[in-house]
């Protein structure tokens, strides 16, 4: 553990955004995890990605489970409001707070222990509902709080530290979340920092259920030889399908790209993600063949990572419950209790 | 690019920039540290070793190392490195059991040093506990030089002075004061072994101007009558002083004269503020004591009633620059000033002079009267003569005089026996790791955030009374400790090893000024560019690792690294490491030979 705070002196020419934040004005405190730990990497991702979008902090709610992953909102983010729940329940309370206050922007962090095993049926209702957030899993593929054992999300065939081999069968969140109509499906590495933040910085800007599953090595207990989550087994079988830039909507575009390469997708909010086609014949728009694509691509070992589906008209959770659109937690009295006179309107109407 | 060589003293030397900047090379850091841990007298040996005149120093110091410090490259000023090593000084104990025993045996070799400033005075240092036969030559009747007669007591007591030119004299060495040296072919007549000359650089510049004979009573060139006040030969001046000039010396004078009865003192100088000579401190201590100074005025006259002097007539002029950026001082079109006064002090500069070195005895001159001297063993063109400090090149500093002491002293030692001068050992180094622990280091990783201190001066109505009385007061230990938490320890280098990295980041995450990037090799300007944060201080190394399994290297800019080590704590393979590089410069001895 790193006992010393991270020096304020920054680089002299540290440049600041629209709303005159460094990048430094984003971070937290320094990371507890071991040395090394990809979470960090992510952390330092979605760092870059609330930066670069001119996020005012104090307008993000980060909520998280338990776990190593749900233990970095501590490490990003330190002027934004934070809530570090129960095992695996963070999806519910995100989804609470979200009902309560629509205007923040909600970012859920989880593991794979918190999401894929004791959180599973909380992720996939909350995905299934269209909650409008970045939910985010920090997949290492071992349980790293309690010394190594496989964890949910660890495939099969695959061996511990120890040389123990798994015997049951991997839960793939990225087919979950699809199958339980995530409209903002990516898969990413945290060894990769050019891929991972404009997917965060899109995430973020999509309206409805966003997910990202980000493979980062356990530098502890899953790095070895035999492991399919190390840095140098997602290095060797990592196949991007597509490089992504996210233009916010108030810069023009002049990136020029040969045509048929590069599709632009215009977003609810009017940013346009430019996705410059890797793989020749894939298509992020089309959620079956998405499905298809992956298992074909799991099954010969390949981890398949980028943009793999996205449906830019997504509705969210309030719009399917028709809430007004001032967030409830603002509502008072009067709009609460309209009085007598509405009560009979509204007995008159269904009579 | 190529991967960073840091075998050989120099790369790791570069990294920490204020012992670069030393012309003695002091290891800067290495005595703060020993400041921040109460060992003042550990942290004085240590320039006491290095750089000969700790207390000297600490007082009077040009500083190089402070506008090469790297912190004022992070926040807005360096360390005070100058006064922490005062603070050495001030808090020492008894030193006398750490300095040389005076040798007992001779080794037979005689050698002269004529002027007892400075650079003799570090040539005797060095050669006397070799058992060299040493005999000091000096016109004036103390020792210590210019150090004595030019720096005014009020910024340098005269028991700083006797303490550390006595540390020297008590090596055992024979001291002639009062006896300036008429002749060096006579000298060397007497049979030395070797010669050092470090007379110095002795003349004033004078101004012929109209009027400079007939006022000749109230001129005074300014470095004579600076040592007339510190030989208690002078003790007043007029009410209404004119220091004409921008250097130190200027600065002293117009002090001097603030504490001698000048009560309307001014400074005027031809040049603009900012390109006078004076270091911003000094000008900054000037100003404190009520002295303005007047900027682009060219003294053309004095003038005089009766024989006596009554004020300076100057042209005011504005600088203009041709197309190479060269300044040239052109008549600004206004009328000329004329500024009353009862004394004028004349600082342009300083000149060196040896009428007392015959033409004819092998020694070669250039055209503008200097001995030629080798730059690296100071030796002259005749074998057995050395030159070192303001004598060999003209005038600059103490430091200066010291580092060429130094290296002087080392061609002397070669020359006596019958060595290649030329023939110079490297600097010893060492690289130790200082991890002691997981994520614990033997120093202090936290640089503090506090701005730097400014050190305590005694109230300007009472140091304005006595010209002998020091205005600096010299950190309080307590205040000390907090400017040494300043230091970003540039000595604990940011190692890296190839073999161990994973390429998983966390050094680049954690880095608090961005120095550190993985990326695609390219040549340096390429590379500059794309850094995480841009590397355009060009002054400052890359440091490229070799590639990498991903097919990149890892750059890190050197510029702006804290050194704080969180590198090396988030690395979970030790592929970063801290390791001190400590570096003492080759000094004359057995190892030399």
């Amino acid at each position: 553990m790193t006992y010393i705070t991270k020096p304020q002196l920054h680089h002299p020419k540290l440049a600041e955004n629209a709303l005159g934040y460094t990048r430094r004005d984003y971070e937290g405190s320094v990371s507890t995890l071991c040395a090394g730990c990809g979470h960090d990497s992510i952390s330092a991702a979605i760092i870059q990605a609330c930066y670069e979008l001119d996020l005012p902090p104090h307008r993000i709610a980060k909520l998280s489970g338990i776990g190593c992953s749900s233990k970095t909102p501590d490490y990003f983010l330190g002027n934004s409001h934070g809530f570090n729940t129960v095992h695996g329940r963070m999806p519910s309370v995100l989804t609470g707070a979200n009902l309560a206050n629509r205007d923040l922007i909600y970012l859920g962090v989880s593991g794979d222990g918190d999401s894929a095993s004791i959180g599973l049926g909380q992720f996939a209702h909350s995905i299934r509902r269209g909650v409008n957030m970045l939910y985010i899993v920090e997949n290492n593929g071992v349980y790293g709080l309690t010394k190594g054992q496989f964890s949910a999300t660890s495939d099969k065939g695959s061996k511990s530290k120890k040389g123990v081999v798994n015997h049951d069968a991997g839960i793939d969140l990225v087919s979950l979340a699809l199958q339980m109509g995530a409209t903002f499906v990516a898969r990413s590495f945290s060894g990769d920092k050019a891929q991972l933040v404009p997917l965060i910085k899109a995430a973020l800007s999509h309206r409805g259920a966003a997910f990202i599953d980000c493979v980062s090595p356990c530098v502890q207990f899953n790095n070895h030889p035999g492991s399919t989550k190390s840095y140098d087994y997602v290095r060797e079988h990592n196949e991007a399908v597509n490089r992504m830039d996210l233009i916010p909507h108030r810069d023009a575009i002049t990136v020029d790209y040969a045509p048929g390469e590069t599709v632009p997708v215009t977003q609810h909010d009017g940013s346009v993600l430019q996705l410059h086609k890797l793989a020749a014949h894939y298509d992020p728009s089309d959620r079956i063949g998405a499905l298809a694509y992956l298992q074909s691509r799991q099954a010969l070992g390949e981890i398949v990572t980028g943009l793999l589906f996205l449906d830019p008209e997504a509705r969210d959770l309030h719009e399917n419950l028709d809430t007004v659109s001032a967030p409830l937690n603002t509502l008072t009295e009067r709009e609460l209790t309209p009085g007598s006179a509405a009560l009979a309107r509204l007995n008159a109407s269904l009579r | 690019m190529q991967r960073t060589s840091t075998e050989g003293p120099d790369y790791f030397h570069k990294v920490v920039d204020c012992q670069w900047a030393c012309p003695a090379h002091t290891p800067v850091p290495e005595y703060i540290r020993l400041i921040a841990e109460g060992r003042y007298t550990d942290a004085y040996m240590v320039n006491w070793k290095s750089n000969v005149f700790p207390g000297i120093l600490g007082r009077t110091c040009d500083r190089p190392c402070e506008p090469a410090c790297r912190r004022g490259r992070v926040e807005d000023e360096p360390v005070a490195i100058c006064r922490l090593k005062r603070v050495a000084a001030d808090n020492k104990e008894d030193i006398a059991d750490r300095l040389p025993v005076p040798v007992a045996v001779s080794n037979g070799k005689r050698i002269a040093l004529v002027g007892a400033g400075p650079a003799s005075l570090t040539v005797a240092r060095d050669l006397a506990p070799l058992g060299y036969e040493l005999t000091l030559f000096d016109g004036e009747t103390k020792a210590g030089g210019m150090i004595r007669s030019q720096i005014p007591r009020f910024r340098l007591p005269e028991e700083v002075i006797d303490e550390e030119v006595g540390y020297i004299t008590g090596l055992g060495m024979e001291v002639r004061l009062g006896e300036r040296v008429g002749s060096l072919k006579a000298l060397m007549d007497e049979g030395y072994d070797a010669v050092f000359v470090g007379s110095g650089a002795p003349r004033g510049r004078d101004l012929d101007l109209p009027g400079r004979q007939e006022a000749a009573a109230n001129i005074h060139i300014g470095i004579d009558w600076l040592s007339n006040v510190s030989f208690e030969h002078v003790n007043s001046i007029g009410k209404r002083v004119i220091v004409l000039g921008g250097g130190n010396t200027a600065m002293d004078c117009c002090r001097t004269s603030r504490r001698l009865g000048g009560e309307d003192v001014k400074v005027i100088v031809r040049s603009g503020f900012e390109e006078m000579k004076a270091s911003a401190w000094e000008k900054e201590d000037a100003i404190h004591e009520d002295i303005p100074i007047l900027n682009f005025l060219v003294p053309k006259e004095f003038t005089h009633q009766d024989g006596k002097l009554t004020g300076v007539v100057f042209e005011k002029v504005r600088p203009e620059y041709d197309d190479k950026g060269r300044r040239k001082l052109v008549h600004a079109g206004e009328p000329d000033q004329h500024f009353e006064c009862d004394d004028v002090l004349i600082a342009v500069g300083q000149e060196n002079a040896f009428p007392w070195i015959e033409r004819d005895i092998g020694i070669a001159f250039d055209e503008w009267g200097m001995p030629q001297i080798n730059p690296l063993t100071f030796q002259s063109t005749a074998p057995s003569v050395f030159f070192g400090g303001d004598a060999a090149f003209g005038p600059k500093n103490i430091i200066w005089a010291v580092a060429h002491g130094h290296d002087a002293a080392i061609s002397i030692d070669k020359h006596c026996n019958g060595e290649d001068v030329a023939v110079r050992p490297a600097p010893m180094t060492t690289l130790i790791s200082q991890k002691m622990g997981i994520h614990e280091w033997s120093y202090d990783n936290d640089p503090a955030n506090d701005g730097r201190y400014k050190v305590p001066q005694r109230d300007k109505a009472d140091a304005l009374k006595d010209v002998r009385l020091e205005v600096e007061l010299g950190f309080a230990r307590e205040m000390a400790y907090r400017e040494t938490q300043r230091c970003l320890n540039c000595d604990v280098q940011t190692v890296f090893a190839e073999p161990a990295c994973i390429e998983c980041d966390a050094c680049v995450d954690i880095c608090p000024t961005d120095c550190i990037t993985f990326t695609e090799n390219g040549d340096e300007d390429d590379l500059r560019a794309r850094l995480k944060a841009p590397a355009t201080n060009v002054e400052q190394a890359l440091y490229v690792s070799d590639v990498l399994p991903t097919g990149r290297v890892m750059v890190k800019d050197e510029d702006v690294c804290l050194h704080c080590g969180l590198c090396a704590e988030r690395c979970p393979t030790g592929a970063w490491d801290m390791q001190k590089f400590l570096l003492e410069m080759t000094h004359a001895g057995g190892s030399c030979r």
